[in-house]
């Protein structure tokens, strides 16, 4: 392979990307040595088996992922913004596009939800940690690692330009040379090995560590939402694990798999990638759909509407969502009665969404509604995700898609179901449940400036391109001109749109203020209930201690902290007597974190097609797997008194601060 | 702050009626303006799904605000607050059943314009083949009947039913002109059949919609519908007056490059099906969608059993 191009070059952009990367990375480096952090880093955040740090790791990471490819999508609503523009070349143009799609729902969308998984579900369902805390850790490091391989290739390589599904043959050596594709694929590999592991991670979870009182039907709905939501996820990741190996092989291997020249079928990746890639919307969706379940019983203190209807229609969601693949491709000839039964199974989806719908809206039929960031994104949610499901239904219509597909119609479709649905609800949870992990609230006013700019940024941006999909605008082009522009009414549009593309931007800027902001002068929370909840988290100290409960609850039924507060309200609360016994934890471990580094080998090796160090790279994950099966002494236990040391403790902090807000 | 989302209000209105007004040409919207039944049926469709899916959700959408309303925590409000009740089997069954029965009908519909589609749109005129290559980054037109090929647009009759016949000597494409119907994917080794007609004579505005690398944004090419008179006569002045297309010529064509508008007076004989061939036609017997081929591959030069192998 040629590798002249090793570093991008050519491009003052880029230059600048090299440049900040750079200062970026010298700034962390000065600062860890300075405030000696270096240890701190390796003992409290790499090398951590706690879910609730993980959780926030997961987080984080996803917050920078959804600024680049914020970015990105700026630059390319900038260059769109007007008829005829230079500002960005077409390979630079479909770089960027094929990066923001692939960071957007692989690197953003997917760890903001393992975020909210690890952040919530332990606490909710009364467990001290997942069911394979390493496993866990390996799962991040792995995403992490993948992200970051994908995210180089910028800078190092050139990055994949055969968009975020790469269909072949534009994704095939022949017309895509060079290692950009090769990093897609990578990056994607490695990260979504380690989501497969976590969807596992979660099913055993729920199904095995509930506290013992919880029965299956006891389980709060966001619980229900990531058991759905993972076991789309057991069957849907090791179809893509498989396409992409089979890409590999083309690519690498010289295979025909995909290239109808030597006997393979294009047709044959696009329907196992779509065989993943449905799935996947609804994977990303249905947690989002249990935070809202959470968000808009809590405030509108109210027991959820039709809960049993809620499980039943997520679990069908999970399903059906596997019998709906082919409308991504209705005009890829499959033939009438084919299209037919796809267009109605993807039609009958929408009948368990609307259902959600409306018990959402019955859950605050005769409530008492209070208004929260949490809540607000609940309400900017319902008008955005019917109509991003009424132009799903028409989408569905076979002959009518033949008008939208690929047009920006269908673009329009799923940013508004997937940042109304997905991006809206995470941010709700993120809202909801950030007191929970850090003991502060998110300052209310820069939030309601954020949400507002997103909100108007979000109808200004996406409900124009409706419209240029029915002017015949299709989509991935990176310039029109001026006949197209003006004659044809695209300019106009396409610049309103960009001007929304930027509310949304500051939109989010809004935010990082608000949680810097908030780190300083957010308003503490020291009950642990700081929006006086309904389901176990809350009733704990927040942040919670490592072993989350002291002593494992005991639920009678739904919403059980909810009754429980009742009682103690009505003096009919029976205190039980405190027994503290000694709590199992597992010790942190460094190998998630190595065995990782030597996926990066890997994939940076297989990339360049340089075969001796992929190998490498591979030795040394299996070297670590060796070693991790040598480790003998990987749990401790927490002694009874030190669990009574923290619990007082916390109970005296509580208590100050009941005593300062009483004077 | 309620000065700022005063603001905010303002401007998002003043922004909404922007989109508005720029829409009010709607000659624009190409695809709620189609000139040819294949079009017309599709549209048909979307108003169908449009009214079936607003039937839900305006009805939703004023019950939400009001409920948004009317049950607020707000000193004063008296609304009824009733924290336990949380099920209702007659609710459910009305919100189970109503997007069931919009659903049902709307599959019907679909599964009827389906079925439609595949099939001539007209069944008393004599269809015309043209077939369609999309190469990197240009469309080339081969026209069977007369023998002659174009690049870059296409010259159709009007009033006659179209078969386009699909395949691509580059990455696959979609090939998409929004006034006469919708679009059906190009791919590499296959051939792929898609009706088109235009019952008024004009220019339409015709597109590659699936993307195939660096110069994908310049795939745009226009479909002349004329009289059948001006159709024939087209074709004899391309017969005279313009170059022949070689084999070696094709194989410079099929480079990637963007060209103009070009017009050939003939091409190599079976160019398209050695195309298909070329690119792994020979591993498949592919022709889905073909509607009623066997009827036209008595009529036309392409034989589809070609690819029986
Ligand atoms: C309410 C039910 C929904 C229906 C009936 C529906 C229907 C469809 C259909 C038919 C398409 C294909 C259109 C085309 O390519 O021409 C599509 C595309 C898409 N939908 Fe949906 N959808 C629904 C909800 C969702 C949700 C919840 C998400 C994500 C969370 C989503 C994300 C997407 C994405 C990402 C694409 C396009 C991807 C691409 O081609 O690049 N949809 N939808
Ligand atoms: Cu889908
Ligand atoms: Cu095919």
């Amino acid at each position: 392979m040629n590798t002249s191009h090793f570093f991008v070059t050519g491009d003052p952009m880029i230059y600048g990307a090299d440049v900040s990367i750079v200062l970026v990375t010298i700034a962390i480096i000065f600062y860890l040595s300075y405030f000696k952090k270096w240890g701190w880093l390796w003992r409290e955040w790499i090398t951590t088996v706690d879910h609730k740090r993980i959780g926030i790791m997961y987080l984080l990471a996803s917050l920078l992922m959804l600024f680049r490819g914020g970015v990105d999508a700026i630059l390319m609503r900038l260059q769109l913004a007007v008829p005829n523009s230079h500002f960005l070349a077409s390979e630079h143009y479909n770089e960027i596009f094929t990066t923001h799609g692939t960071i957007m729902i692989l690197f953003m969308a997917m760890p903001f939800m393992f975020a909210l998984f690890n952040m919530v579900v332990p606490l909710q369902i009364g467990a001290r940690d997942v069911a394979y805390p390493f496993l866990n850790a390996v799962s991040f490091w792995l995403f992490f690692i993948g992200a970051m391989l994908f995210n180089i290739s910028f800078v190092i390589g050139g990055s994949a330009s055969a968009g975020w599904l790469s269909y072949p043959p534009l994704s095939e050596s022949q017309f895509s040379p060079g290692p950009g594709q090769n990093f897609w694929i990578w990056g994607i590999q490695i990260s979504g090995i380690g989501s497969l592991a976590t969807g596992i991670n979660f099913i055993v979870t729920i199904l095995k560590m509930r506290t013992p009182s919880m029965r299956l039907r006891d389980m709060p709905l966001f619980t229900w939402s990531v058991l759905s939501s993972s076991i789309a996820i057991l069957g849907a990741f090791p179809i893509l694990t498989v396409s992409l190996v089979m890409l590999t092989i083309d690519r690498l291997f010289g295979g025909h798999f995909f290239t109808m020249d030597g006997g393979g079928n294009p047709m044959m990746w696009v329907n196992l990638i779509w065989m993943w890639g449905h799935p996947e919307v609804y994977i990303v969706v249905l947690p989002a759909f249990g935070v809202f379940s959470e968000v808009v019983a809590n405030f509108s203190k109210k027991r959820i509407f039709g809960y049993g209807s809620m499980v039943f229609s997520m679990i069908a969601i999970s399903v059906v969502s596997y019998f709906t693949w082919v409308h991504h491709f209705f005009t890829m000839g499959a033939g009438a009665d084919v299209n037919i039964v796809f267009a109605i199974c993807t039609m009958i989806i929408a009948i368990p969404t609307g259902v959600k719908i409306f018990n959402w809206i019955f859950t605050m039929y005769r409530g008492r509604i209070t208004v929260t960031q949490p809540l607000l994104w609940f309400y900017a949610f319902v008008p955005t995700f019917l109509v991003g499901g009424a132009t799903g239904v028409m989408l569905a219509a076979a002959p009518a898609d033949y008008q939208y597909h690929n047009s920006y119609f269908l673009i329009a479709h799923f940013h508004q179901v997937l940042i109304g649905g997905v991006v809206f609800g995470y941010l709700a949870g993120l809202y909801y449940w950030w007191p929970k992990l850090f003991g502060f609230k998110l300052n209310e006013r820069l939030g309601k400036w954020a949400f507002w700019l997103w909100q108007i940024g979000f109808y200004v941006c996406f409900m124009p391109q409706y419209a240029l999909g029915f002017m015949g605008m299709t989509r991935r082009i990176y310039t029109y001109n001026a006949t197209m522009g003006w004659d044809m009414g695209w300019a106009p549009l396409n610049f309103i749109s960009t001007v929304g593309a930027f509310l949304m931007g500051i939109g989010f800027i809004f935010q990082a203020w608000q949680i810097i902001y908030s780190i300083k002068h957010g308003e503490r929370d020291v009950t642990g209930d700081a929006w006086d909840g309904r389901t176990l988290e809350w009733s704990i100290p927040s942040p919670p201690p490592v072993y989350n409960f002291a002593i494992l609850p005991d639920v009678k039924g739904r919403d059980s902290w909810w009754y429980q507060k009742q009682e103690m309200k009505n003096g009919t609360y029976q205190e039980q007597p405190v027994k503290y016994e000694p709590i199992h934890m597992p010790k942190n471990s460094g190998i998630p974190f190595i065995m990782s580094g030597f996926w990066f080998v890997a994939g940076f090796g297989f990339t360049f097609e340089w075969m001796w160090m992929g190998v490498v790279g591979l030795i040394g994950v299996v070297l670590t797997l060796f070693a991790r099966s040598f480790q003998y002494d990987t749990d401790y236990y927490i002694s009874v008194e030190e669990i009574e040391r923290t619990e007082k403790a916390l109970a005296q902090k509580r208590y100050a601060s009941v005593q300062r807000t009483a004077n | 702050m309620s000065k700022g989302i005063q603001f905010a209000k303002f401007s998002f209105l003043a922004l909404l009626g922007m989109v508005l007004l720029s829409g009010c040409d709607n000659s624009k919207y190409i695809v709620l303006d189609p000139k040819g039944p294949v079009g017309q049926q599709e549209l048909h469709l979307i108003i169908i799904s449009v009214i079936l899916c607003a039937i839900v959700i305006i009805p939703v959408l004023a019950i939400f605000v009001y409920f948004a309303i009317r049950y607020r925590d707000k000193q004063g409000n008296n609304a009824p607050y009733q924290p336990e009740w949380d099920d209702s089997k007659v609710l459910e069954v009305v919100w189970w059943g109503i997007p069931i029965v919009i659903i049902a009908v709307l599959g019907v519909f679909t599964a009827k314009t389906t079925l439609a589609l595949t099939k001539p749109p007209v069944k008393d005129v004599k269809p015309v083949v043209v077939q369609v290559t999309s190469m990197d980054w240009k469309w080339m037109f081969t026209y069977p009947d007369k023998k002659v090929a174009t690049v870059n647009y296409a010259e159709i009759p009007a009033g006659v039913p179209v078969q386009f016949i699909l395949t691509s000597d580059a990455p696959m494409n979609s090939f998409w002109v929004p006034q006469l119907g919708g679009q059906e994917y190009t791919m590499p080794g296959m051939s792929m059949g898609l009706w088109l007609q235009a019952d008024k004579t004009g220019t339409y505005f015709g597109s590659g919609a699936n993307f195939t690398g660096k110069g994908f944004a310049h795939m745009q090419f226009k479909v002349k519908a004329v009289t059948q008179d001006e159709f024939n006569k087209w074709a004899d002045g391309v017969k005279k007056n313009s170059p022949a297309l070689t084999k070696a010529g094709y194989d410079k064509l099929a480079k990637p490059s963007l060209v103009k508008e070009l017009s050939y007076s003939s091409y190599p004989n079976g160019l398209f099906e050695s195309i298909v061939d070329k690119n792994g036609g020979k591993y498949y017997h592919h022709m889905s969608n073909m509607g009623d081929s066997k009827s036209m591959s008595d009529m036309s030069g392409m034989d589809m059993k070609k690819h029986d192998n």
